[in-house]
C-alpha cells in the first residue's frame, strides 16, 4: 500500500534519513520505532508531504507521492496525527473534528463519521462544544486522532501518540489505536515508547541515525538482542 | 462644553469605525500569511480613488458603488499578491518579515507615485446631493454620510465575522492563521487560503476607503497614515478578534477626537503613537486578545 524506497531527506544542509526503505501493506499495523532524533518524525513528514525527500521514490497505492502537495496527499487517503496532537487550540471540539473532514470526500459522510469517532472517543461527543485548548493532554491527544479519522484515511500516520501521557492513558490510547486497525484502518505508528508499540504491531521497522537497524515481526524484534539493549534494559 | 464633549466623542466614534474597517484587513492577512503589508494603506487609498471616478465619471452613489470597488479592489490584491508576495509566504519567519518590508514599502512608494501621476496630488472628495445632511440630536451633529459609514463598516465587519465563524472555508482560514502545517495536514490548500485573506483584506481596506473618500478625502500620500493607524488599531485591538479590533479602531477615533478638541489639533497622531508605545509596554495581547497560553 505504501512503499518507501532508498529516501533521503535533508533539513536545509543537514541530511536526516539515509536510505530509508519501508513497506506497509494493507491492513497492516506497521510502527516504526527509535531512539530521540533517530528520523521518525521526518520519515512521517515524507510521507505526508510535509517535506520533500532530495532522492528515493515514494509511493501510496502505485502513485508516486514525491511530487503531490500535502493536502493532495491528504485527499488521496494518507492522514497525519502529528507530534504533540497539534490541535487548534483556539476553536471547538466539533470544530476542529470539521476541520478533519475538510477534503470533498471526507466532507459529503462527515455527520456518519463524526458519529463513527464518538463512538471511539465518547470523551470527544461530551467534550463537543469546549474550546479544545481547556482539554486535557489525553483528551487532546484523543481529539488529534479523532480529526485525524475525520477524514476517512486508508492510512492513519501516528506520531508518538503515547508522548506526554501517563501509563493508564497510554494503555487506553494504544488499545484504541488496535481497535482503529482492526475496524480497517492501516496504520503506521512512530512510537519511543518501543515496548508497547513492538507488542501492539504486526511488524515493526528499528531506526536508528536515520537509517533502518532492524525489521521484523512484532514479537521477533521483542527479543531482538540489540533492540533490547538499548531499549528495553 | 458638555456638548462639544459630546460632539467630539461622536465625531470620533464615526472616524473610528473607518479605523476599525481598516485595520481587520490588515490584522486578517498579518494573522494568517503572518506578512505585514505596510502598503496596506495605499490599497485603502485605491479604494479610496475606484469610488472618486466611478462617481465622477458615471455619477454611481459611492455606497450602490461599493461591491464594485470591492472587485476592482479584489483584482489589484489578488494581482499584488500573485506577483509579490506569493514568494515571501515560503520564507523562513526571519527573512519573511525582513523581505515584505522591504517589498511592501517598495510597493507602496510606487502605488504613491502611480496615483500622483494619474491623479495629480489634489484631495479629492465624493460630494453628493445629500453631502451636506445631517440631522441634531440635543445640539449634536450627526453628518449623515458618515452615519451610513458607520452602518456600514458595522455591517462588512459583522459579515465577515460570519464567514470566518459559520463557513467551512472561514474555518480553514482560522485553523491556517493558527497552525498552518497542522492546517496542510487536514487537506487545506493553504496557499489558496493566503491567497483569499489577502484578497479579503484588500477589499476590506477598499471599503474602508471608499467611506473615507464619502466622508472625508483622499490624496496620493494618505496612505502611509492609514497603515500606521491600522497598525495602531492592529496592536490596541489584539490580534485574532474582529470585534476587538473594531472596538480598538474607536478607542484610537475617540481619543484622537478628544485630544483635538482639548489639547490641539497638532497632538492628533501623538497620542496614537503614544497608546501604541503603553499597549505594547504594558498589555502586548492588545486590549481585548487572549494572553498566550
Amino acid at each position: 500500500m505504501l512503499k518507501l524506497e532508498r529516501i533521503n531527506a535533508a533539513y536545509k544542509d543537514l541530511q536526516v534519513l539515509w536510505d530509508v526503505s519501508i513497506e506497509v501493506n494493507e491492513g497492516e499495523l506497521v510502527t516504526l520505532v527509535g531512539p530521540n532524533g533517530a528520523g521518525k518524525t521526518t520519515t512521517l513528514k515524507v510521507i505526508s508531504g510535509l517535506l520533500k525527500p532530495t532522492s528515493g521514490s515514494i509511493s501510496f497505492q502505485g502513485r508516486s507521492l514525491r511530487k503531490e502537495s500535502a493536502h493532495k496527499i491528504v485527499e488521496l487517503g494518507i492522514s497525519q496525527v502529528p507530534e504533540g496532537g497539534k490541535i487548534f487550540t483556539g476553536m471547538s471540539v466539533l470544530e476542529n473534528l470539521e476541520l478533519g473532514a475538510f477534503v470533498a470526500r471526507a466532507r459529503q459522510d462527515k455527520d456518519r463519521t463524526l458519529k463513527w469517532v464518538y463512538e471511539i472517543f465518547p470523551r470527544l461527543e461530551e467534550r463537543k462544544n469546549q474550546r479544545a485548548g481547556t482539554l486535557s493532554g489525553g483528551e487532546r491527544q484523543m481529539l488529534a486522532i479523532g480529526r485525524a479519522l475525520m477524514s476517512k484515511p486508508k492510512l492513519l500516520l501516528l506520531d508518538e501518540p503515547s508522548f506526554g501521557l501517563a501509563p493508564i492513558l497510554v494503555d487506553q490510547i494504544f488499545d484504541m489505536i488496535t481497535e482503529i486497525n482492526r475496524q480497517g484502518v492501516t496504520v503506521l505508528l512512530v512510537e519511543q515508547n518501543v515496548r508497547a508499540a513492538l507488542e501492539l504491531a504486526h511488524r515493526a521497522y528499528v531506526i536508528e541515525n536515520g537509517r533502518i537497524v532492524g525489521q521484523g515481526a512484532g514479537e521477533d524484534l521483542l527479543s531482538f538482542e540489540s533492540v533490547r539493549r538499548a531499549y528495553l534494559g | 462644553m458638555h456638548v462639544m464633549l459630546v460632539q467630539s466623542l461622536v465625531f470620533g466614534i464615526l472616524v473610528g469605525a473607518l479605523y476599525g474597517l481598516a485595520a481587520v484587513g490588515l490584522s486578517l492577512v498579518f494573522g494568517v500569511t503572518k506578512l505585514l503589508n505596510v502598503a496596506h494603506g495605499e490599497l485603502l487609498m485605491f479604494g479610496g480613488y475606484a469610488t472618486f471616478w466611478i462617481f465622477t465619471l458615471y455619477g454611481v452613489d459611492p455606497f450602490l458603488a461599493l461591491p464594485v470597488t470591492m472587485i476592482f479592489l479584489i483584482l489589484i490584491g489578488v494581482i499584488v499578491y500573485g506577483l509579490l508576495f506569493a514568494r515571501m509566504v515560503k520564507l523562513s519567519e526571519e527573512t519573511k518579515i525582513q523581505n515584505t518590508l522591504l517589498v511592501g514599502f517598495g510597493l507602496s512608494l510606487i502605488l504613491q507615485n502611480l496615483a500622483l501621476r494619474l491623479w495629480t496630488a489634489d484631495d479629492r472628495g465624493v460630494t453628493t446631493a445629500y453631502s451636506g445632511w445631517a440631522f441634531t440630536l440635543l445640539g449634536v451633529r450627526f453628518p449623515i454620510v458618515r452615519v451610513a459609514s458607520l452602518g456600514i463598516a458595522l455591517a462588512a465587519l459583522g459579515a465577515l465575522h460570519l464567514f470566518l465563524q459559520k463557513t467551512y472555508t472561514g474555518k480553514a482560514i482560522r485553523a491556517t492563521a493558527e497552525d498552518w502545517e497542522a492546517a496542510s495536514l487536514m487537506g487545506i490548500d493553504i496557499h489558496r487560503i493566503y491567497l483569499l485573506a489577502f484578497v479579503l483584506g484588500t477589499a476590506m481596506a477598499g471599503i474602508a476607503g471608499a467611506l473615507v473618500s464619502v466622508g472625508y478625502s483622499i490624496e496620493p500620500n494618505m496612505g502611509l497614515e492609514w497603515t500606521l493607524i491600522a497598525l495602531i488599531v492592529m496592536v490596541l485591538g489584539g490580534l485574532g478578534s474582529i470585534m476587538g479590533t473594531f472596538v480598538g479602531g474607536i478607542v484610537l477615533g475617540v481619543t484622537q477626537a478628544l485630544t483635538s478638541c482639548f489639547i490641539g489639533g497638532t497632538y492628533r497622531e501623538v497620542v496614537g503613537l503614544l497608546i501604541f508605545l503603553l499597549v505594547l509596554i504594558f498589555r502586548p495581547q492588545g486590549l481585548f486578545g487572549a494572553k498566550e497560553r
